[in-house]
Formats: structure tokens, C-alpha cells, sequence
């Protein structure tokens, strides 16, 4: 008798646990859901708001992308130099962060003292969270006058500005990636070289930056999609004009910076232009996405 | 580059008139060797911990010398000595000498040339994700030989030389890594035969290989000692038995016992010797 009392007993303990379990594992998926939703709320919102000029109103879409004019007041939306302003910049921003990234990646991982690493990879995590607008005062209380000296410009606020804050805020992606990437290699590739008679540098450039490579590329993309969609530092040293660049000393407006700076009073259609600007910028994230989720699956194989 | 060379004849001419006479005089033949790496009181620390003690070993050139010993007894650690591989680890000290052709290797600064010279072949093989010609090819590469048909000659002449240009003359430009572990190691071999060096230091090569691809590098390490010299590691006593003239048995990071190998696996003077080739411990 007394073992049966003592199993239903039990059985009610257990049962209390295993609701406990049951909400507990809702709570987790509906923490998991709930950024999946924002993402597609977002979408869903960016795209129903920017798409209804080109659907409803009868916009041009052709002319909204290769449009040279943006003038709201006159009904003029074409953001192609905007577009062109926002490649320029990423691409200027890859050409020295790219090069100066890898180089402090290799530094870390393979040359410098453990000590020495111990100093340099905390200041480039710091760089990483440094917020943005501070990036943006920076580079207009120093590159922009800096510039404005150098070249003789009337102003500093230029594409050249944008990509030299944008070159140093998508290091320490670029860094840490990359480090990571670099000390996953096996260290049997640099004895097998090492071993032959090949110096250190040499070892670096033709066996372990070569056996990161998937590594090291998703270090450039992640860079690349930190440049392409930032905003408040570039707003602070782009000059905002309203032109297609044709020199590194052009004032100019990314598609970023297009938004930030008139979503605050656009109604009406303008406001859905700016959305629309909005999906031009997302579908380059999607792309970016898309190649560096090829990236990883080829580093997988 | 020609007076190396023409030295490196003069003391192969020398070698023959020593081996001429010899052969009037039969019992001393092995002593007239050339002496090729000398070793003397050679001590080892990792940071505090003393990890070789007192090493003192003659290795006579194109012999094959195992080094045999429990784990943890130094042997990886002294082989890797002989081409300054230690030096890419944090707080490795050493004194005493190591004489190659003797140059002191420690006190030449030239750690690129003495590895050109020494070679090495790992535990496991560790062929660059590359083809198997751009492995074999990457050493001469690195020295600044670009001429196509100069490397095809020595990518060519270096699998030979390793036994394995038959099974992979079809398929050289294929990613090294699809061959099998056993043809990888003599890969790696080739590899390390493409910088022409005088020695060749072995680190348990067969030590990830099965029983058949072993045997065939066995064969290939015999037939090698004609053209290098080479220090072997190995945890198998019968491979150190079938392979080697001389062998150094190692424990606790001092050499026990140094003899010919016959000597060594019959008559070892040591007791502690004995104990480990017949199994008693280790």
C-alpha cells in the first residue's frame, strides 16, 4: 500500500515539472520567434511603403534607380547619385581597410608576442564599440579640416572623408575575423612550410593566408556590409550633395545618409521614395548576405 | 653554389679512397664513415623544466639512425633540435653543440639554409592544401626556381625519389589532399626531397599509416640512405630493427645506450636497454 501512495505522490511532483518544462520551452521559442517576426515586420513594412509609388502611383522604377535628379518638391526621385556615392564609398573603404585590416589580422595572429597581442586585440574590440556619431565627430573635427588644409578645398566634407571614416570603423570586423580565421589554421601547414626552409613571411603569404581564405573573405564581406550601411558618421563628414562624384574631393550623399536626413519631414510620396531608397540599401545587404552565406559554404567543404 | 658542389664531390672522392681501403681492412668499415651531425653535451629546457640531458650522439652520414624510447623521453624534442624547429616555441633554451658538416647550427643564424639542408618529415602527413605538384614544387618555388621546365624536372625527380610518381603521374595538378594517408606521407617525402637536402629527419613518419602503406615507406627509407642521411623516431622497435644502422635509445631526456642497431636489439649493454627492446616496460 505504502509503495503506492509513495508513487502518486511522485507522480504529482513530476508533473509539475514537466509543465514547468513545457512553459519554459515556449518562452524560449517565443524569444526565438520574436526577432524573426521583427525581421519580417521590417521587411514587410519597408517594402509595402516602397513599393506603392511604383505599383500604385505610376513612378517609374527604371527612373528611380538611374534618375540623376532628386528634387521632391518637383517630383523628381532619382537616387542614382546616391547609389554611385554609396559603391564609391565601400569600394574606397575596402581599398585601405581591406589591406590595413589584414596586415593587423596576420600581425596579431602570427608575429606579435603574446603580450604585445594582449595590448593591440582589446583596442580593436574597443574600436568596435565605440558608437558611430562619435566616429563622425572625429572625422570632422580632424579629416575634414585635415583635407580641407591639404588639398586646398573650399570643404573638407567629401567622399574622400567617407571613406576614410568608414575604412577605420570597418577594422575591427575586419581585424577579428580575420585573426580568428588565421589562427584556426593548423599549425602543422606552418611546420610543413617553416621546415623547408621558407622564411616566416614567406610562410604567411603562401600557405596561411591561402589555407584562410574562406575565413579571411568573410572578414571582407562582413566589413563591407558595415560600410555600406552606415549612416550617422557619414552624414557628419559627407557634405550631402546632391551630385554624382566624379573626384575623391566631391561632396556626396550615400543612400543612408538620403534617408536619415529627410525622413524627419517627407510625407506623401516623398516619404515613400525614401522607403523605397531604403530596399535599394537592403537588397545590397541581401546580396552581401547571399555571398558570404556561398562563402561559408565553400570554406564548409 | 659551384664551390659547394665541387666540395661536396671532393668529399665524395674522399669517401671512395676511405671505402677502398676499407675494404683491405673489413671489421672497421662502419667507423670510416664520414661523421655527419655531432652532437655534444647538448642540454634542453622548456622554460624551467629540463626536458634533454647531456646528449651526446655521433650520426654518421648515409646511415639511417632510429632514435627509439618510451613517450615524453626527448626523442621528438632532439630530433627536432637538429633542424632549430624548437626555436618556433616560447621559452626553449639550449646549450651545448650541434655540429652539421661541422658548422655549429646554433650559432649560425642561418635557420633557412640549415632547413634547406635538413629536412623534415612530420608524424602525420601535412601536405598544403594545394595540388600534389604545387606542394612538391613549393620549396624550389620559395628559393626563386620559376623556370617551368626546371620544376617539372625536380617535381618529377622528387616523387621518383620517393616511390610514389607511378601512382600519381596522372593526377598531379588534383588537390594533394585527396590521396591516401600513406600516399600523402610520401608526398610529403618528395616534398622534402625537392630542396636536395644532405639529411633527412623523420618524426614517426609511419605513425598515422596502416601496416601496408608503412611497409612501403620503410622501403623507401632503405633505399633512400644510399642518397641521405637520416634520423628517425619511432615507437616500433621492429621498424627501428628493420630500418636502421645505428640506434640511440632514449629515456627520461638522456641517451641510455647508442650502438649499432644489431648490437642494441641483441647485446645491449644496458640493463634499462634491454627492459624496453624486449618489452618489459614502456
Amino acid at each position: 500500500m505504502s509503495i503506492q501512495t509513495n508513487s502518486v505522490e511522485i507522480g504529482k511532483a513530476n508533473k509539475r515539472k514537466y509543465f514547468l518544462e513545457k512553459v519554459s520551452s515556449r518562452v524560449f521559442l517565443i524569444c526565438a520567434l520574436l526577432s524573426v517576426i521583427s525581421l519580417l515586420l521590417i521587411i514587410g513594412f519597408v517594402f509595402y511603403k516602397g513599393s506603392h509609388p511604383f505599383l500604385v502611383e505610376g513612378y517609374s522604377f527604371i527612373d528611380f534607380i538611374f534618375g540623376t535628379d532628386w528634387v521632391p518638391s518637383e517630383d523628381k526621385f532619382g537616387i542614382f547619385p546616391m547609389i554611385v556615392a554609396s559603391i564609391f564609398a565601400t569600394i574606397g573603404a575596402l581599398i585601405i581597410g581591406v589591406p590595413v585590416g589584414l596586415f593587423t589580422a596576420i600581425f596579431l595572429a602570427e608575429i606579435a608576442s603574446k603580450r604585445l597581442a594582449k595590448i593591440i586585440s582589446p583596442a580593436i574590440q574597443l574600436l568596435a564599440g565605440i558608437p558611430s556619431v562619435l566616429y563622425g565627430v572625429f572625422g570632422l573635427a580632424i579629416i575634414v579640416p585635415f583635407l580641407q588644409n591639404t588639398f586646398g578645398l573650399a570643404k573638407g566634407q567629401s567622399l574622400l572623408a567617407v571613406i576614410l571614416v568608414l575604412a577605420i570603423m570597418m577594422l575591427p570586423t575586419i581585424v577579428t575575423v580575420a585573426e580568428t580565421a588565421i589562427r584556426a589554421v593548423p599549425n602543422t601547414y606552418r611546420e610543413g612550410s617553416l621546415a623547408l626552409g621558407v622564411s616566416q613571411i614567406g610562410t604567411i603569404f603562401k600557405v596561411v593566408v591561402p589555407a584562410a581564405k574562406s575565413g579571411i573573405m568573410t572578414a571582407i564581406v562582413l566589413g563591407l556590409g558595415r560600410a555600406i550601411g552606415e549612416t550617422m558618421a557619414v552624414i557628419l563628414v559627407a557634405g550631402n550633395s546632391l551630385i554624382v562624384p566624379t573626384s575623391l574631393t566631391d561632396s556626396v550623399r550615400p543612400l543612408t545618409t538620403n534617408i536619415a536626413l529627410e525622413m524627419g519631414y517627407a510625407a506623401g510620396t516623398h516619404q515613400e521614395m525614401l522607403f523605397a531608397t531604403g530596399i535599394v540599401l537592403f537588397s545590397f545587404i541581401l546580396i552581401l548576405n547571399f555571398v558570404l552565406a556561398k562563402i561559408s559554404a565553400k570554406g564548409g567543404n | 653554389m659551384s664551390t659547394a658542389v665541387m666540395e661536396r664531390s671532393e668529399s665524395l672522392v674522399m669517401e671512395e679512397n676511405q671505402t677502398v681501403k676499407v675494404q683491405s681492412q673489413m671489421e672497421i668499415k662502419r667507423e670510416e664513415k664520414a661523421s655527419k651531425i655531432t652532437v655534444k653535451d647538448l642540454n634542453l629546457f622548456y622554460g624551467e623544466k629540463q626536458a634533454l640531458y647531456g646528449v651526446s650522439l655521433n650520426i654518421r652520414e648515409k646511415e639511417v639512425t632510429a632514435l627509439i624510447g618510451p613517450s615524453g623521453c626527448g626523442k621528438s624534442t632532439f630530433l627536432r633540435t637538429l633542424n632549430r624547429m624548437n626555436d618556433l616555441i616560447d621559452g626553449v633554451k639550449i646549450t651545448g653543440d650541434i655540429m652539421i658538416d661541422r658548422e655549429n647550427v646554433y650559432k649560425n643564424n642561418d635557420v633557412i639554409k640549415l632547413r634547406t639542408k635538413v629536412g623534415m618529415v612530420f608524424q602525420k602527413p601535412n601536405l598544403f592544401p594545394m595540388s600534389i605538384y604545387d606542394n612538391v614544387a613549393y620549396g624550389p618555388r620559395m628559393q626563386g626556381i620559376k623556370n617551368k621546365k626546371e620544376l617539372n624536372q625536380i617535381v618529377e625527380e622528387s616523387l621518383k625519389g620517393a616511390a610514389i610518381w607511378d601512382e600519381v603521374k596522372d593526377r598531379l595538378k588534383s588537390s594533394a589532399l585527396g590521396l591516401s594517408g600513406g600516399q600523402q606521407q610520401r608526398v610529403c617525402i618528395a616534398r622534402a626531397i625537392a630542396m636536395k637536402p644532405d639529411v633527412i629527419l623523420m618524426d614517426e613518419p609511419t605513425s598515422a599509416l596502416d601496416p601496408i602503406s608503412t611497409l612501403k615507406v620503410e622501403e623507401l627509407i632503405t633505399n633512400m640512405k644510399k642518397d641521405y642521411t637520416i634520423v628517425i623516431v619511432t615507437h616500433n622497435m621492429q621498424q627501428a630493427a628493420r630500418i636502421s644502422d645505428k640506434t640511440a635509445f632514449f629515456l627520461n631526456g638522456e641517451v641510455v645506450e647508442f650502438d649499432d642497431t644489431d648490437t642494441i636489439f641483441s647485446t645491449p649493454s644496458d640493463q634499462r636497454t634491454e627492459d624496453y627492446v624486449t618489452g618489459r616496460f614502456g
